[in-house]
């Protein structure tokens, strides 16, 4: 089979709605369009029903109970809820916080928000493989620690957290636990009960559903969890996020996790093949190539991998047919690397030559060869052109020399 | 980021990559940018002593799609040039050759530090070259 090109393999980033899921949606933007919260007419009580089922599958997907998942416009909404929410509503137990340098923007800035207004924010940092230490974690726990909020796998090197240890913790502690799982939800066995976790945030568009959809699972007994809501109005979903409710967005998150939840294990044992058949290749034609983030605790389909002496940019350059993201500053507006990378402690230079390759369901091992032959090839062109390649060939210690840093 | 076609074009087809023998006398090497900034160039010139012209150029770029293609344009620019005709050279012209956009200008600026670094190592050799011919050139 010819492939076709470019070759998507940037599943962090999004994922295409699988057809299956647009096929569930359909209907609800045209012949059952009513608004759920109508309750004395039948366009609404099929719109409710349809909120209902996709309520009942979400909350399968993560060990949850229906009535415990809040609906919301994607997993940044989630976040600022969760934190905010509980911010404000227990703001008398206490104004500490605790969350991780390697969190999502979502997550950090809200976190920098609430500490112009008063709260206190450990952000911990992690070790070389990207996870936190749970005696930093243990350590910063005080009197007036509210919430933990600790993602369950990371974005940019897919490094999947102790969740179930930090929930221990926290339960032990009586603090809430927070857990952004947009990377790891519907890709990795995830309960609620099991890991004790509080609060979850997932989203629809990471899962082969639509963007603009997704989901805070509010625990309800064990504690129950109480939030203040961030924005006011007809008190839809419990009071706890107004606004009329999505219908085919959430039937199609509903259909997404089903499908995740059914799919799970094959794709699981899929994908993790092709990534590790990725690595091995590149691996075996390149030398000075490193994994960025812990290997035993990653997301299946993840890979991220700093090509030293060459430019992330310039990578993504030759292989211009292949979609995927590098740390690189040049590849962002802020002319800054990626802080996730930086956080590794793998310097810099590392953080500028990496790339994320993100597997996923339509990807097939003919484009995983297709990819790793083509980078091997623009890895070997470009280190015949990269002074610091030259230089680390001739034993130079790059580490002491003295750049001008401009 | 669109690249415009002189970019890609350099990308694909840089010009005068490789290396000079650095300890040559004639040449001159000019090492500039930092990696935990995401760019370093190494160009070097080879003059002719009788007439001060830049015989050959060379680049080694480790840095984006621009940066590569500033310092392959560099060295297309400083054959047959003069080594004060070299450096007249100013990195705005790099930037309107080759329609770098804003956020791209820091890569001719380091192309014309580089430019600046090659001819003082190479002047610095003569000066050497003349005081102590048995000295060891600096790099």
């Amino acid at each position: 089979m010819a492939i076709k090109l470019p070759i998507y393999m940037d599943y962090h980033a999004t994922t295409p709605v699988d057809p299956r899921v647009v096929e569930a949606m359909l209907p609800y933007f045209t012949k059952q369009f009513g608004n759920a919260a109508s309750r004395n007419h039948p366009f609404g009580w099929e719109a409710e029903e349809a909120v209902d089922l996709a309520r009942k599958q979400v909350a399968e997907l993560i060990g949850a109970g229906a009535k415990e998942m809040v609906f919301t416009s994607g997993a940044t909404e989630s976040n600022n809820l969760a934190i905010k929410g509980v911010a404000e509503m227990y703001r008398e137990k206490g104004n500490h916080i605790i969350t991780a340098v390697t969190e999502h923007k979502a997550v950090i800035d809200t976190c920098k928000r609430l500490e112009k207004e008063g709260y206190r924010v450990t952000y911990l940092p992690v070790q070389k493989d990207g996870l936190i230490s749970l005696d930093d974690l243990r350590s910063a726990i005080g009197d007036k620690t509210i919430l933990i909020s600790i993602m369950t796998a990371n974005n940019e090197i897919g490094v999947i957290q102790p969740i179930a240890e930090i929930g221990a913790i926290a339960k032990e502690k009586g603090i809430l636990f927070h857990t952004d799982a947009v990377q790891a939800a519907g890709k990795i066995p995830f309960n609620v009960n099991e890991m004790k976790v509080d609060l979850v945030s997932v989203s629809a568009h990471k899962m082969y559903g639509p963007k603009g959809v997704g989901a805070l699972y509010v625990r309800r007994r064990n504690p129950r969890v109480l939030l203040a809501p961030q924005i006011d109005g007809g008190g839809h979903e419990r009071g706890m996020r107004s606004g009329t409710l999505n219908v085919p967005g959430i039937v199609g998150m509903g259909k997404a996790a089903e499908l995740c939840k059914q799919e799970m294990a094959s794709d699981t044992a899929r994908l993790g093949a092709l990534r590790d058949r990725l690595n091995e290749r590149l691996h075996k034609s390149l030398d000075e190539i490193y994994i960025n983030g812990s290997i035993e605790h990653r997301l299946p389909h993840s890979l991220n991998i700093s090509f030293a002496y060459v430019e992330g940019e310039s990578l993504l350059m030759g292989i211009n047919d292949v979609a995927v993201s590098s740390g690189s500053a040049c590849t962002s507006a802020s002319l800054e690397p990626s802080y996730v990378l930086k956080a590794l402690g793998a310097g810099d230079d590392l953080a500028h030559s990496s790339i994320r390759f993100g597997l996923g369901r339509w990807t097939t091992q003919e484009e995983v060869d297709y990819v790793a032959d083509k980078l091997i090839t623009v890895v070997t062109r470009l280190r015949e052109m990269s002074p610091l390649y030259e230089l680390a060939k001739e034993g130079v210690d790059l580490s002491t020399m003295q750049w001008e840093v401009h | 980021m669109a690249y415009s076609n002189k970019v890609i074009d350099h990308y694909e087809n840089p010009r005068n990559v490789g290396s000079l023998p650095k300890d040559d006398p004639n040449v001159g090497t000019g090492l500039v940018g930092a990696p935990e900034c995401g760019d370093v160039m190494k160009l070097q010139v080879k003059v002719n002593p009788q007439t001060g012209v830049i015989d050959d150029a060379k680049f080694k770029t480790f840095g984006c799609g621009s940066a590569i293609a500033s310092s392959s344009l560099a060295t297309e620019w400083l054959k047959g040039k003069t080594v004060d005709e070299a450096l007249a050279i100013k990195n705005t012209e790099i930037v309107a050759e080759l329609s770098l956009p804003p956020v791209k200008i820091h890569c001719s600026v380091l192309a014309e530090d580089a430019i600046k670094a090659a001819i003082s190592d190479y002047k610095k050799k003569q000066v050497n070259e003349t005081a102590q011919p048995a000295a060891q050139p600096t790099v």
